[in-house]
């Protein structure tokens, strides 16, 4: 039996007493950190001061290089939106200006629709789950370079893995030059871009998965629903936030991309693959034109902050 | 999620095949880096023999990538950068993700808006300027130079994740430390990042892996041979001009994929923790 307990005795509220020892009250600084407003001016200082040295401050030095003339080793002057003027003019340019959108929209096209395919196979139970999921991400966590440097190696003019399989099966009676021409070469970076960014999209989709409530997909199994009905009705609507902040940073990354293009194709053959930062490297770098180069590169700005705004906006909307 | 199961032969179709499918496209590469850096040279140079596999394996392009590369040198500038940089990245963010999860003050919600779009900052963005700002500091062509930019992408990062960390975290525990005469610090301090380390570990093996993966910065910022890291030393001193020496590229690649899998094979629910962190925020 329970100790019995007088209900008088336990209706009344036991007064709290709370000691606090004199000698803790904090002294003269440690007073004003009580105060919220001064505390968060002191824990930001550190990250606010990174941050303005090394973002803020290049982003408004890039501004002044790409309306000046600067070079390497001399002083730049003022020339106005000139550098604008000669990118519009070059044909390299407009060429790396139409190979990014392409690039980002159609590998995140396939990223979204074969990672969506991974998050929902991953979505069963099964033996081995873990490691499965594992080893998906591989692609993802291992070092962009060295992988793309295997896939390099894999789609080499003579020794391709691709061409010997195809030509001992009979498929093909000649080598295919995978990164012989611009269309070709623009084809294996989309391809190892999927590779590579698939797995970030079949990880979060899964998790997005995994909130949803199996009661909705017996219901609507109930009401007659077949599985493709099921997914499209149900799943998807729930899962869209996710699928859409998903594929807004993945646009991002993309757009911005360097070292998967540089590594792989160098921009060639015949600069037929720059993308932005590939060719803002390629004249700021090589070609030592730090003005022209810094040009370049801003012009990724407009679509990065159109997608930044809309992100915000979305994220305000659902708060 | 439940999911209902047809027939073997359905299920097979359906999710066995596209699986191991799957799984063979991803994990295809890191095979072909592991025969190639094994496979001797006649063999590698031989297009009538088949390359899957190799009867003779040897170790001549790992002793070419050590005798030939400072591989090791590079090997070990990758581990202190990540490092350092992590380390500054978490002390920051840690900091100011607190602060703006859980202090009141009226610049809160446009320093998070702000942070936030620091985070989507792209390198590309930046590298030219900053260049001339590391030249600017005399720190070109040392460590410092990629330690004190990689925080531009892991500072935000961090805040953003350990902010989210920080809001799930009730109140309360803290509000009954006050109660009980600890002081602001104290109770920030004691109390609240105590309870976030599970966060803390995920936004560190998250920026870890970023930032031994780095590209962009380390090849602009470090030029001399033995300032270089991994992924740099690689790609610019086993190829030269249009001779990829393949074997040893393999082997680098091979080594240079190897810690930071490991990495994240003990904490992989971390990183998966992190990543889904990341974007939900």
């Amino acid at each position: 039996m329970a100790r019995r307990v007088s209900p008088a005795a336990s209706a009344v509220p036991v007064p709290v007493v709370v000691a606090v020892p004199a000698a803790r009250r904090p002294g003269g600084l440690g007073r004003l950190l009580e105060r919220e407003h001064i505390l968060a001016g002191v824990l930001l200082t550190p990250a606010l001061v990174i941050l303005t040295l090394f973002i803020a401050y290049p982003f408004v030095l890039g501004i002044w290089l790409a309306i000046s003339d600067k070079v390497v080793g001399r002083p730049g002057a003022f020339v106005g939106l000139e550098n604008f003027r000669v990118n519009l003019n070059d044909t390299i340019f407009l060429r790396a200006f139409q190979n990014t959108f392409v690039y980002t929209f159609i590998a995140t096209f396939f990223k979204l629709a074969l990672g969506m395919v991974a998050a929902l196979l991953l979505n069963h139970h099964f033996r081995f789950k873990r490691i499965v999921r594992a080893s998906m991400l591989l692609p993802w966590i291992v070092p962009t370079v060295l992988s793309t440097l295997a896939w390099q190696w894999m789609f080499d003019a003579t020794f391709s893995v691709f061409n010997w399989m195809l030509l001992n099966a009979g498929l093909i009676s000649s080598r295919i030059l995978w990164l012989g021409d611009g269309t070709m070469a623009m084809g294996c970076l989309i391809a190892v871009n999927v590779w590579r960014g698939m797995p970030f999209f079949a990880i979060t989709l899964l998790a997005g998965l995994q909130t949803v409530n199996p009661d909705l997909h017996e219901a609507a199994e109930i009401d007659g629903a077949n599985a493709w009905q099921r997914f499209w009705r149900v799943t998807l609507p729930l899962i869209k936030p996710i699928m859409l902040v998903v594929v807004l940073f993945s646009m991002i990354a993309t757009f911005a991309d360097f070292q998967l293009i540089y590594v792989l194709t160098r921009g060639g053959p015949y600069s037929s693959t720059h993308v932005f930062g590939t060719y803002a490297y390629e004249i700021a770098m090589r070609a030592a034109k730090l003005g022209q180069g810094a040009s370049i590169s801003l012009s990724l700005f407009p679509f990065l902050l159109a997608v930044i705004v809309f992100q915000l906006w979305y994220i305000r909307r659902s708060d | 999620m439940a999911v209902r199961y047809g027939s073997p032969l359905k299920r097979a179709f359906t999710f066995h095949i596209p699986l191991a499918l799957m799984v063979g496209a991803t994990l295809f590469p890191f095979y072909w880096m592991v025969v190639t850096s094994i496979r001797p040279d006649v063999e590698l140079y031989n297009v009538k023999m088949n390359p899957f596999f190799t009867l003779h394996p040897t170790f001549k392009h790992f002793e070419d990538l050590f005798e030939l590369t400072y591989f090791l040198r590079w090997a070990w500038n990758t581990l202190f950068i990540a490092i350092v940089s992590t380390a500054i990245s978490l002390f920051c963010g840690l900091l100011a993700g607190y602060a703006l999860a859980r202090l009141q003050f009226r610049w809160a919600p446009p320093l998070g808006t702000m942070i936030f779009i620091t985070y989507l900052v792209p390198p590309t963005l930046l590298f030219i300027p900053l260049g001339d700002v590391v030249k600017a500091f005399g720190i070109g062509d040392t460590p410092w130079a990629v330690i004190l930019t990689y925080p531009t992408f892991l500072i935000p990062f961090c805040t953003w994740l350990l902010m989210g960390y920080f809001k799930t975290i009730p109140r309360e525990i803290e509000e009954c430390a006050r109660i009980d005469g600890a002081s602001r610090i104290q109770a920030m301090v004691r109390i609240s990042f105590p309870l976030a380390v599970p966060g803390i570990l995920s936004a560190g093996i998250f920026a870890f892996t970023l930032s031994w993966n780095e590209f962009l910065y380390a090849l602009v910022f470090l030029s001399s041979p033995q300032q270089k890291t991994i992924p740099i030393g690689v790609f610019t001193e086993l190829v030269r001009g249009d001779v990829f020496y393949w074997g040893p590229l393999m082997a680098g690649a091979l080594l240079g994929s190897i810690p930071v899998a490991l990495v994240y094979s003990f904490f992989v629910e971390h990183y998966v923790t992190a990543l889904t962190g990341a974007v939900k925020g």
